[in-house]
């Protein structure tokens, strides 16, 4: 099939990217498509979920990219979006003991606790009177991004000129003599193997000559492109986090205004930062961003959430609450340093997997938008001129303009912003603070670490678990087929979760109420394991310990085993993978599946 | 030789059935909580109507399927995006209410209307389809209306097969009671068809077909009629999810029969 401009991903990029190409041909009635002559430009996109918004995203945004692109920007008429009434940095406090808190931070701690009555603080939680500006949201809103991009897409739709399908998952890109020439979807009709079973029907080639790539940080398509031409010299993609969220109906008695948005650190962990956004007709969305840097080999997110909801300052308000929905997604979080080649012959990257976000000031939604933007205006300009998307005509109209934007100037002023928390939560802090508080001239240099294993279990449980009990552990989880993490968490001090069966409840309950996920059969697994050797011999194991449904467990023998049923693709596993082997590449292979998170509330 | 057909199938939207459906009370009468926030599949049943009339008209060189529905623009729209990737159709769309707390005979009298009216349509040549039953029209009986208001007197209901034979008759699998099949012969067009499960499985994702389809459908969706069901004379007088109980447990390597035997015994004691 022959079109003009093919897109992966339906992601804010992509969404901002369609909505200004959408009206530029309707402006451009005169443009025409060069794959169907005599027809206006062929515009498609091939979204992997089932259906439009089932993305996952706790959102809470400036919208300055999408307010310029809707200047008459409603919130009330998108569900479950409002402007920001209310926000506020807290600093949590560990109300149980168990957090693993540095000397100073302890030292920290017991100031607060003696001088509270002299300061905002209550429920365990200190409330930093000033929010650096950086880090505001005050002028944006709360958004659900499903709902959001659910109703991007009824307009993108309505117009006429481009098509969205869904439950298109792209297999990988086509490519000509170093030229992108279009996608190929994934083969239908097969096992898990990829091997043709009744009902096969080999994955189509659509041939484009612009592909616009916007599939999110460990999109398939991305994966391949950065595999066959590589980083711009000195960018690396070392920075990650994995966030996961609940939207929850909240109690009666929780009396906070449509647009409340708390910004949290320092609990279950430092090195874990929360939210808690409040939608309209009671409604919240909450949850946690884990970092790769969190050097937990045990790194369980879900655990952790439990625990953030937990929290005093939170809990007084979701107590009673209700499990609606909830998902979880990887982030790139290399930001500008990890930008791969925006331009390439026959195709431009946008969003998220072109290093958008923003790790300074807490935004990627915004700058996935703009990103799109940009890149369509490039892209009009040069269908108005009658020029082709070669490298250099898409460098010019796209990447420069992207050069020259709000966008990357805030990137550049972030590249160095995260450095010190390699060196530890306080270190990580001054270097944010510093970073931002002076517009990014200024950073605290930190000699760059090379890339480094996780630390052993061993090295990280010292001082409050003997290696023999962590043998211990070990053996008995393997003899039951469990993650290790439960078990070593709750010998470090963290309570059991009280199961309510509303909203404290375990991973697979929380699959059943709020994940809502389904595997259509006759797709090929996505989550492969290269080398089965590499994995018996793996110690660490994170793909197991972070995957967040768990769909990768042990097997008893040392192996992973993939259930598809029950994962929600947020990626995790794939930078998790410590059997890296000589040539850079992960033992686990991550690859354009079907199916997924069935909710578009997140 | 088989004499092209005209089908047309009547289904509309329902919630993804994954989703976690509430029932509330609203000043208009009974409502789905955050109903506008659940993502919408065409009904099932009427899924299976439609895959079922795209085989049948492949097979009768020269037959037309329409899609008759009705449900709110804006999710028809979004279903439209997936389904016109499964199967050849022409949509004819009514912007109204999908739920099922409507009466079926308003419904029934408006898709009945609109179906009549379809420029073209050969009553000789019609076979109407739709779900036997329906996820969200649950009454079970707005397509027998329907077939009723366009004077169609053959009707079969649960069907699962339909062989169509050069004379112009066809052969439909209905079932019956006891987990049996009554196979009929209809001597032809027009009939009612209300389809259980079908024998076919959800097609392939097709995106060419799915380009050829939505250009047409974008048009459909654009001039669909309002319509209002003013449920005069019509209220709901209790309104309930099935009760339903989850009991989770991870068991390996447990025989069929076994497994059998406990869910009889789990359904005996209920």
């Amino acid at each position: 099939m022959d079109v003009d401009i093919a897109c992966v991903g339906f992601g804010p990029a992509v969404a901002g990217f369609l909505t200004e190409i959408s009206r530029g041909l309707n402006e451009n009635p005169s443009l025409a498509s060069v794959a169907a002559p005599g027809m206006p430009p062929q515009v498609i996109c091939c979204e992997r979920a089932d259906d439009i918004g089932f993305g996952v995203s706790g959102v809470v945004t400036r919208g300055r990219a999408i307010r310029a692109s809707f200047p008459d920007f409603d919130p009330s008429q998108i569900p479950m979006a409002a402007p920001i009434a209310a926000e506020k940095l807290v600093y949590l406090l560990d109300p149980v003991g168990a957090s693993r808190r540095s000397l100073p931070l302890r030292t920290a701690d017991r100031l607060l606790r003696i001088l509270r009555p002299l300061l905002p603080f209550r429920h365990s939680a200190l409330e930093i009177p000033w929010i650096p500006g950086f880090l505001r949201k005050h002028d944006g809103f709360v958004l659900s991004l499903g709902q959001f991009t659910q109703w991007v897409a009824g307009q993108v739709m309505a117009a006429g000129n481009v098509q969205i399908w869904p439950a298109s998952a792209v297999a990988e890109p086509l490519q000509e003599s170093g030229r992108v020439t279009g996608i190929r979807l994934m083969d239908q009709g097969t096992d898990r193997e990829g091997r043709p079973e009744a009902g096969f029907m080999p994955g189509m080639d659509i041939r484009a000559a612009l592909t616009v790539v916007g599939d999110g940080p460990v999109g398939a398509i991305s994966q391949q492109l950065d595999a066959a031409f590589g980083l711009p010299e000195g960018h690396r993609r070392r920075e990650w986090g994995l966030g996961m969220k609940m939207v929850v109906d909240l109690p009666e008695s929780a009396d906070l205004a449509p647009g409340t948005v708390f910004h949290t650190i320092g609990y279950p962990e430092p090195e874990i930062f929360g939210f808690f956004y409040v939608h309209p007709g009671r409604v919240a969305s909450v949850g946690v961003f884990v970092p790769s840097w969190f050097d937990n080999p045990v790194r369980t997110v879900w655990r952790y959430l439990q625990h953030y909801i937990q929290h005093p300052y939170l809990w007084r308000f979701l107590e009673g609450g209700r499990l609606r929905s909830w998902g979880a997604k990887s982030l790139e979080e290399s930001g500008r340093c990890g930008e791969p080649f925006l331009a390439l012959d026959g195709c431009a990257r946008i969003g998220e997997c072109s290093g958008t976000t923003n790790i300074l000031t807490g935004s990627g939604v915004d700058e996935a938008w703009c990103s799109g933007v940009l890149l369509a205006d490039g892209v009009l300009d040069l269908m108005k001129t009658g020029r082709s998307f070669t490298r250099e005509n898409v460098e010019v109209a796209y990447v420069e303009r992207r050069r020259a934007s709000w966008l990357d100037k805030e990137l550049r002023a972030a590249e160095h912003a995260r450095d010190g928390f390699e060196r530890g939560f306080l270190r990580g802090m001054a270097s944010m603070a510093v970073t931002g508080l002076t517009g990014g001239r200024l950073h605290l240099h930190f000699a760059a670490r090379q890339a480094r294993p996780i630390r052993s279990l061993e090295d990280f449980c010292r001082g409050r678990l003997r290696s023999s009990e962590l043998q211990a552990l070990r053996e008995d989880c393997r003899i039951r087929n469990l993650p290790l993490h439960d078990a070593v968490m709750r010998c470090c001090g963290w309570p059991e979760i009280p199961y309510d069966d509303q909203l404290l409840v375990s991973l697979q309950d929380a699959l059943l109420l709020g994940g809502k996920v389904r595997a259509p059969a006759g797709f090929r697994d996505h989550v492969r394991f290269r080398d089965a050797e590499v994995c018996r011999t793996c110690e660490a194991r994170i793909c197991v310990e972070m995957c967040s449904g768990q769909a990768i467990s042990p097997d008893g023998e040392g192996l992973p085993v993939f259930d598809r049923e029950k994962c929600v693709h947020c990626g995790a596993c794939l930078w998790n993978c410590t059997g890296i082997d000589e040539e850079g590449q992960a033992n686990l292979i991550f690859s354009a599946g079907a199916g997924g998170l069935h909710s578009a509330e997140n | 030789m088989v004499d092209p057909l005209h089908i047309v199938v009547c289904g509309s939207i329902v919630p993804d059935p994954l989703q976690t459906l509430e029932p509330i009370a609203t000043p208009d009468g009974p409502a789905l909580k955050n109903d506008l926030l659940l993502p919408a599949i065409l009904d099932p049943f009427a899924a299976h109507a439609l895959y079922e009339a795209a085989e049948l008209a492949k097979q009768c060189a020269g037959s037309r399927v329409w899609l008759v529905s009705l449900g709110p623009k804006a999710k028809l729209q979004q279903v439209m995006m997936s389904l016109a990737q499964k199967a050849p159709f022409e949509l004819v769309a009514l912007d109204g209410p999908a739920h099922g707390f409507t009466d079926a005979h308003e419904t029934a009298e408006h898709l009945a209307a609109t179906t009549a009216a379809i420029p073209g349509l050969d009553r000789d040549r019609l076979l109407l389809f739709g779900g036997w039953e329906s996820a969200s029209r649950g009454q079970g009986v707005t397509l027998q209306i329907v077939g009723e208001r366009l004077g169609i007197i053959d009707q079969f209901q649960g069907v699962d097969r339909i062989t169509p034979r050069e004379d112009g008759s066809f052969e439909v699998m209905e079932r019956v009671e006891g987990g049996r099949h009554l196979v009929s012969l209809c001597a032809g067009p027009p009939a009612l068809l209300g389809w259980a499960t079908g024998e076919r499985g959800e097609p392939r994702n097709d995106p060419q077909m799915g380009m050829k389809n939505m250009r047409l459908m974008m048009s459909a969706l654009q001039k669909a009629v309002p319509v209002t069901l003013s449920a005069e004379g019509f209220c709901c007088r209790d309104v309930r999810l099935p009760g339903q109980q989850r009991q989770t447990r991870i068991v390996k390597d447990m025989q069929p029969a076994e497994i059998a035997q406990e869910i009889f015994e789990w359904i005996r004691h209920d």
